[in-house]
Parts: C-alpha cells; structure tokens; sequence
C-alpha cells in the first residue's frame, strides 16, 4: 500500500517532470535507432560527454542559466566533438574506438577545468553542471518541458520528413550518392538530430547515461520486429515508457535517483525482449532448436528403423 | 612549494604510466571502449566491497571492482554472442545499466558515508595524497621496530604510534605499475603475437582468449586503482590519449610503450602544474593536455604529421600531375589520336585540368626533360617514356 | 544511325587516386551500346574503383566520364547501380519489397513516398528474378543468391539504360548464377548496356561478349574474341596464369 502513496501525491511537479521525461524517452528513442543501425552506438555517449565544455563556456559567457543557451552551448560542442572524431578517424591511422574514447575523455576533462573554475567563482550551482554530468530528472520545470517539446518535435518532424532518404543513407551508402542524394549532408544533418536528442537528455540523466537512452530502447524495439518504421515507433514508445516509470518509480521512494531508474527501466525492457520476442528472442530461439532437435531425432530414428523393416 | 605538490605529481606519474602500458595494447587492439565501459560499469563493485570493508582504499575492494570489471567484459562478449546485438551497442547498454546500479546503491545505502559519485566520476587528484598509508607499530616485528623506533626517536625525540610512509594512492598505483609491466614483460611475445594476428597465435598454442582476460583483468585492476585519485572518466584519457598519441609517431612496439609512459607522465607533469597555476581541477587539466599533446604531435610529427603530410601533398601534387602526363603521352604514343591527346593547347580538355594548372605541368615537365616541344605538339623523351613505364609498372 | 557512333559511357584519361597511391592510371574507356561487358583484372586492378568514378562516387585526379556524350550527374536516371553485396549490412530491419523500391527513390526525387504504381513495379522486377513470393521476408533470412537476386530487382526497377554492376556473381550458387546471366543477357537482347565486374576468367567467352583488362591501367579493351587473348591476360595478371594458354 505504501507504494502506492505516491498516487495520491500526483502533484504538479511531478506531472512537469514526468512529462519531460516522456517527452525526452520519445526523441532519444526515435533517434536512437539511427545510431543504434549505423553502428555508432558509442557516438552519442562521446557527444554527451564532449558537450560539458560547451555548456560551461555558455554560461561563462552569457552568465545565463536559461536552458535554450546551455542547450546550445552544449549542441555546438558536441557538434566539435563529433567532428573531432571524424577527422582524426579520417586523417591519422588511429582508429574510431580510439579517436571517440580519446575525444570523450579529454573533451569531458576540459570540462572539468572550466566547471572548476566557474565553481571558484561560487556559482557553481547555478550554472547547474552538475545537473548536466549527472542528470537530475527532478529539476525539470516547464520552460524546460517546453524546451524539450519544442526541440524535439523539430528534430521528429525533420526525420519524418527525410523518412526515405535517411533510410537509404543508413541503409546503402554508395547506392544513395550513386541516385544523386547528397550522402555528406544527410550524414551531417542526421548527427546534427542525434546531438539535439542528446543534448536535451543530458538534463535528465546526464552525460553518463546518455548513451543507454539512445541505445537501449532501440535494442528492444529491433527484437520485437523487422521493419523500421515500426522500429522507430516501438522504440520511441519504449523510451517514453522508460521515462515515465523511471520518473514514477524514484519519486515513490526516498534514495531512488531519476536518471539511473529511467536507465534501469530501459535495459529492464531490453531484457525482456531479448528474452521473450517472438521469432529473435533467445527463448523462442531455444524452443525452436528443440523441436528441430526433435524432428531431426524423429527422422534420424525413421531412416534407422528403414533398413532393418527392408531386412526382415 | 609544499610537500603535497611533490606527492600529487608523484601520484598522477605513476597512475599515468600504470595506465598507459596496458593502453598501448587497447589501443592497437581496438578495444579502447572497453576501458570506457569498465571504468564505468566497475561502480557497483566498488560499492559492494565498501559496504563490506567500509574502506575506500582496501585491497579487497580493488579485487572486487577488477572482478565487476572483467565480468563487464564477460557480459558484454555474451550480449554480442546472441547476435541480436552489435558490439557497440552491446557496450553502449551494458555499461549505463551497472553504473545506475551503482548510483542506487549509494545513494539508497550509503548516502550518510564518504563515498560520493562526484569523487568517483570525477576524480580529485588535489585530495589523493590526504589518504596516508600509516602503518601501527604494533603490526610490524620485533626487529623492523627496532629500526624504526632507533629512527624515530632519533629523528623526532619522542615516540610515536604510527608512522606516515606516504600518501596511500602512490602505493596501490605503484603497485598496479609494476603488475602491468612484469605483465607485459613477461607475456611480450604472447601480446604481439595476439595482438596481431590472433590465428596465428591460436594455432601456435598460446591462447589469445587466456591473454584476453588476462589484459582485461589488468585494465579493470588499473582502472580502480586509478579512479579513487583521478576520476572514472580521466582514467579513460589516461589509457587511450598517450598510446594514441605514441602511435602517431612509431611502428615499434617497444617503442611504443616507452613513449606511451613518457607521454603519458609528461601529459601528467604539465597538466598538474596548470592546474597548480590557474587553480582548476587537476584531473581536467590533464585530460586536457592529453589531446593538446595529441593534437600537437599529430601536427608536427615527422612523415605522419598533418605539415609533414600537407608539404609532402604540395610536391607530390605536381610530380604526380607530371607523371599523369607523361603516362598520358606514353599511352597515345604511336596511336592515330596520339597528334590530337598531345595538344598542348587542348591537353587541359582532354584531362580536365585548369589550363593554368595544365600549361605550369608542362612547363615543369619540359624543365625536368620528361617532354619536348615540337610545335604545338608534346613528344615523350627517352626520360619521360621511362618515368612513364616505370609508373605503370610499380 | 546515330545510335552507332554514339558511346554508352566514355572514360577518358582518368586518374584515380587515394591520398598519393594511384589505383587508376590514365584510363580510356569506349563502351557502345548494347554490350555485355566484363570489367576483368587482378585483386587491386581498380575495378571497382573504375566503377565508382564512373558513377561519380569517387573523384578523380584527372580524366572526364560522359554518359551518351553528357556528364554523369545529368544522366543519373539512366544509369542502374549493383553495388557489392557484402557493402551493406543485411541485418537491417526492412524486407525484400521494401529493399527493391528503394530503386524508385531517385526517380521519387526528394520526400516523396513510393505509391503503388512503385510497388507494381518493384514487384514486376521480383518476378523477374523469380523472387516474387519473398516479398516480405527480412533480408537477413535471404541467402547470399537471393540477397543478390534483390540487388538485382532494385537496379532493374530503375529502368535504366545502362547498369553497372560490382561483382553480381560473388558467393551466389550455380543456380542464381546462371539466371543471373540469362538475365543480363535479356538486357542486353533489349538494347541495355551492361558494365559488369567479374571474377571468374573461366566464364568470360561464355557470358559475354565485350572485355576490358584492367591492371591499375587498361591493358585491352573490346570483343572477346579479339580482346580476351592470353598475351593480354599475361600482361594483366604477370605470369600467374600460364593455365589459360590453351584456352
């Protein structure tokens, strides 16, 4: 019964909140199979932690805490850190892994000096970085909300767009460029979507756990079937379901954080549908191996029996 | 300079060159985003054995987190195995999930007790030396007690219960870095080999798979090491950023090695003094002096380096264009449209060449006598048909 | 007759190279219409490189390619593309259909969704292959034939002129191989013109009937039977393939 306390206590905070984190599952979810089915699952995690600084400088500049301009500050360096990694990918013989853990890494510890140094300056708190490093679903208010809806809904509507020329991109490459669609471009505009997914998620669960927002619920969404816009539906719907319950969850007992329930929620999903999908889950995988095991006993046991009835 | 200045650097050396030795492998074996998700993932570990040992600093605890860490890896090859996912999201999920784990658990348990995920994501390198291995007289025997309190009261002229030997991070770090190179010393032979051509070791008889888990044990054990001074997160540019950066500059894998501990201590040794001059978080400055490093040793290096590559580009541009042309002449030598191809008024049709950038090739090519002029015609000298065979030959 | 002394694709003086590495040097290239041609050379020769610049996808240091006389980009819809079937991931969540009408894509132009006279078409090329009764399979469960039989359907649902393809017969069984070819030759019959990336010396006399040797440069290019001596495979291959002299 206890648990169920928190129904009653269904006040306006935890609507915002809650809201923010629906809304914030739907897009990183959406954009998250792009990443996911590009290979570049890792992308996002490096993106969010390349996005520190940005967020940093944002605020030493503008002394602002306003989310739109901390918001930018960190889309323009993610946008650096990803590019970052291209180029050292493109113009040394290191290699991705490498360039993205390189990237991640540094780009986070320049984040730290300036976060230091705006912390020596005694308003640390309100340039909420920490809130960016490690999420704080419960600081959500409304212009965030209307932040996030607004962002968001701009990046849904231009992938709804592009529909079938991102498809190609991800899908064929060098059979998109070879029917005349600009492939450099659509590369950069769709990791210009996934930057905006991130950097409206840091908030919520922060630059670690980013990365599970956009991988997780696009890993369970492929389990459950074989086309994509189907994919990027469940996938959108997983992450919302993801948001909602990990908000609902943490705020019905003391201790339990946000950002780390809405992960756990989705990996939770993850789970299940690796286990339990029908046709790819790893159940019904071994149900099937046991009735080919069966019927090839069966055979095996018949083409046995055949020669000693011929022999009789 | 304070006596605390002198501990950081030393602490910060060593956790760099501890890092960097099993980094070099890591690196060239693409797997740099395992140190990623084991620094990460290694949270909920070091949390159990905390609530166990109620110490940050115990053995046991590195032991236990190195375990989460090998069976991050563990769990990772296994989601990789149902083949329902890629490797990288496989790491992209795993990860998040046991940090959240951790988050939980310390925030739901251990809320009231000094263990904060600021410290251990982010490191400070500023507070490393305020833990001291102080050992109890008591501990020690009959003779080495003898010697010390002789010392002590020597020294001091009273005595004293315990005795300071150090900040306790240098020891655990100072330890790992002798465990990664007796590591690397031991079993060279056998990481070359798996580093680079994993069959081949295989059939040889000396298990990558054995190898594998071995590094990986070794990384996991660094990596917790190393957090508790440093941060989860600049353990990862401790690892990757010197050996990344050693690779632009060597093939030698020796080589490389040292150079991954120079760098890596150098990184270390001027980041801290940034920090120390300007008053920021050391861990960050490091880290940011890693891709700085980086950056400029991508830049200037000799052969491999962005100005080397550019100069090398500029030349090459135009013996290639003169190699082009030459080949051009010598394919159409002899031919019916050989007149027409060796235009010189037309040769910036034919090739689709600017006509400056056409009539500067031909001008270098006649200087070098790969070409004469007859008219307005270009005609192949002896040089020029042998530049031109030999191309096509290789 | 115009038709005649017009060239399908003509390559001349072209360069390809990657970073200071040349893969291509100084190639030229006539092929008329209507031909079935095999594009042959060793590992590393640049075949499909040369099909790549042809295309556009890759640009070159020197040279120029015309499609019937105009530049590639101006000609795009004429122009049918196989490209490798080990180029892209076959895991991906999307079905046969759906694979072939990404063929209509460049005929769609931007944004515009495939209709049904797109899907009529798609599944008019399926029957072509003969793989009309896999219209909603997954990729993945397709076998390296039938993955190729799809790339097939897409390329010929772009109704092209003339198509460029990058080793069609590579891990296919005998089966698909031969109705790949039977089909290629319907192309042809057709009046399409059709640049093929091969691999198997064995076969060339007998599946088509152009040739181009290529090693990096052009060793020969022209009819088969003219064309596809064992002087001009010595000098493509080295002295690697002293089997084909008595061919």
């Amino acid at each position: 019964m206890d648990n169920f306390l928190f129904l009653t206590r269904l006040d306006y905070t935890l609507i915002v909140v809650t809201l923010g984190a629906a809304l914030l599952g739907t897009v990183s979810g959406a954009l998250g199979t792009y990443a996911v089915l590009r290979r570049q699952s890792l992308l996002g995690d490096a993106i969010s932690h390349a996005a520190l600084p940005g967020i940093a400088i944002a605020f030493l500049l503008t002394g602002s805490k306003t989310p739109l301009i901390l918001v930018l500050g960190a889309a323009v360096a993610g946008w650096l850190g990803a590019l970052a990694i291209i180029s050292i990918v493109r113009l040394t013989r290191i290699k991705y892994d490498s360039a993205l853990a390189l990237v991640l890494s540094t780009f986070f510890g320049f984040g730290l000096v300036l976060y230091s140094l705006i912390q020596r300056s005694g308003n640390a708190n309100q340039a909420g970085l920490d809130t960016f490093i490690f999420g704080q679903a419960a600081t959500i208010l409304k212009r965030d909300v209307i932040t996030i809806g607004i962002l968001g809904g701009i990046a849904l509507i231009i992938m709804l767009i592009l529909w079938k020329e991102l498809k190609l991109l991800i899908f064929d490459e060098g059979f998109a460029a070879s029917l005349g669609f600009p492939t450099r471009l659509l590369d950069i505009l769709l990791t210009s979507l996934l930057v905006i997914a991130i950097v409206l998620g840091l908030q919520a669960v922060g630059a670690v756990l980013m990365s599970a927002m956009l991988v997780a619920p696009a890993v369970a969404a492929r389990q459950w079937t074989n086309r994509l816009n189907l994919m990027v539906f469940l996938a959108a719907v997983f992450g919302a379901f993801a948001g909602v319950s990990g908000t609902i969850i943490s705020s019905s007992t003391t201790g339990l954080p946000t950002g780390p329930m809405i992960i756990l929620c989705a990996t939770l999903f993850v789970g299940l549908s690796i286990a339990f999908a029908p046709n790819r889950g790893l159940i019904w995988d071994s149900i099937r191996q046991h009735k080919n095991r069966r019927s090839l006993k069966i055979a095996v046991g018949r083409l046995m029996e055949g020669p000693q009835q011929e022999s009789e | 300079m304070p006596i605390g200045n002198l501990d950081i650097i030393l602490i910060a050396v060593t956790t760099a060159s501890a890092c960097a030795l099993p980094g070099v492998f890591l690196v060239l074996r693409r797997m740099t985003l395992m140190s990623d998700a084991i620094s990460h993932a290694i949270l909920p570990g070091i949390v159990l054995a905390f609530f166990l040992t109620h110490s940050l600093s115990s053995p046991l605890l590195i032991l236990a987190a190195g375990a989460t860490g090998v069976l991050t890896v563990v769990f990772v090859e296994l989601l990789q195995k149902t083949k329902l996912v890629k490797e990288d999201a496989a790491i992209g999920l795993t990860f998040p999930a046991l940090f959240s784990i951790g988050v939980i658990l310390i925030s739901r348990y251990a809320s009231n007790i000094h263990l904060d995920i600021d410290a251990v994501l982010l490191g400070e390198l500023a507070y490393a030396p305020l833990n001291r291995l102080e050992v109890f007289i008591a501990d020690l025997n009959p003779l080495l007690l003898y010697v010390i309190l002789h010392i002590q009261v020597q020294l001091q002229g009273y005595f004293s219960f315990s005795f300071d030997l150090g900040p306790m991070s240098l020891y655990v770090m100072g330890v790992l870095l002798v465990l990664n190179l007796a590591f690397i010393m031991i079993f060279y032979k056998e990481l070359k080999l798996a580093t680079f051509d994993a069959s081949l070791a295989a059939t040889l008889g000396l298990s990558p798979v054995l190898i594998h888990y071995g590094l990986m044990t070794l990384v996991s054990m660094t990596t917790v090491g190393a957090f508790d001074a440093v941060g989860s997160i600049l353990v990862v540019a401790l690892i990757v950023g010197p050996p990344a950066t050693a690779y632009l500059m060597t093939d030698n894998l020796t080589r490389m090695l040292i150079l991954s501990v120079v760098i890596g201590c150098v990184n270390a040794v001027i980041g801290y003094w940034f920090a120390y001059i300007s008053n920021v978080s050391i861990a960050g400055a490091i880290a940011s002096m890693t891709f700085i490093v980086f950056v400029l040793v991508f830049l200037i290096v000799p052969n491999r380096g962005l100005i080397a590559i550019t100069r090398r580009h500029i030349r090459q541009k135009w013996e290639f264009a003169q190699t082009m042309l030459v080949i051009h002449l010598f394919n159409h030598e002899g031919l019916p449209e050989a007149e027409a191809e060796s235009e010189v008024a037309h040769l910036h049709e034919h090739l689709q060449w600017e006509p400056t950038f056409a009539s500067r090739v031909v001008r270098y090519a006649l200087n070098n006598r790969y070409v004469s002029q007859k008219a307005a015609q270009l005609i192949l000298t002896d040089r020029g048909r042998t530049i031109a065979q030999q191309a096509l030959v290789q | 007759m115009q038709a005649l002394d017009s060239k399908a694709i003509e390559v001349t003086d072209l360069t390809v190279a990657y970073q200071e590495t040349p893969v291509l040097w100084d190639i030229d290239l006539d092929v008329p219409p209507g031909v079935l041609l095999a594009i042959v050379g060793p590992n590393g020769a640049g075949k499909t490189t040369l099909i790549k610049a042809i295309l556009g996808l890759v640009r070159p240091a020197a040279g120029n390619v015309l499609i019937y006389n105009k530049p590639y980009a101006t000609q795009r819809r004429i122009v049918g593309y196989v490209p490798q079937r080990g180029s892209v991931d076959w895991d991906f969540p999307t079905n046969v259909l759906d694979v072939v009408m990404m063929g209509r894509y460049g005929a769609l132009g931007w944004i515009k969704r495939p209709g049904s006279r797109d899907r009529e078409l798609a599944m008019h090329a399926l029957e072509k292959v003969g793989m009309e009764n896999y219209t909603t399979r997954q990729i993945s469960q397709l076998s390296g034939g039938q993955q190729q039989r799809v790339f097939l359907a897409r390329a010929l649902v772009q109704d092209a002129t003339i198509y460029l393809m990058d080793e069609p017969f590579q891990g296919v069984d005998a089966t698909t191989e031969r109705a790949i070819i039977s089909l290629l030759q319907e192309l042809r019959e057709n009046g399409k013109t059709v640049v093929v990336v091969h691999h198997d010396l064995q076969t060339v006399t007998d599946y088509f009937d152009w040739v181009t040797l290529l090693n990096i440069r052009r060793i020969a290019s022209g009819p088969v039977k003219d064309t596809f001596t064992s002087e001009n495979l010595r000098e493509t291959y080295g002295g690697r393939i002293a089997f084909m002299k008595n061919r």
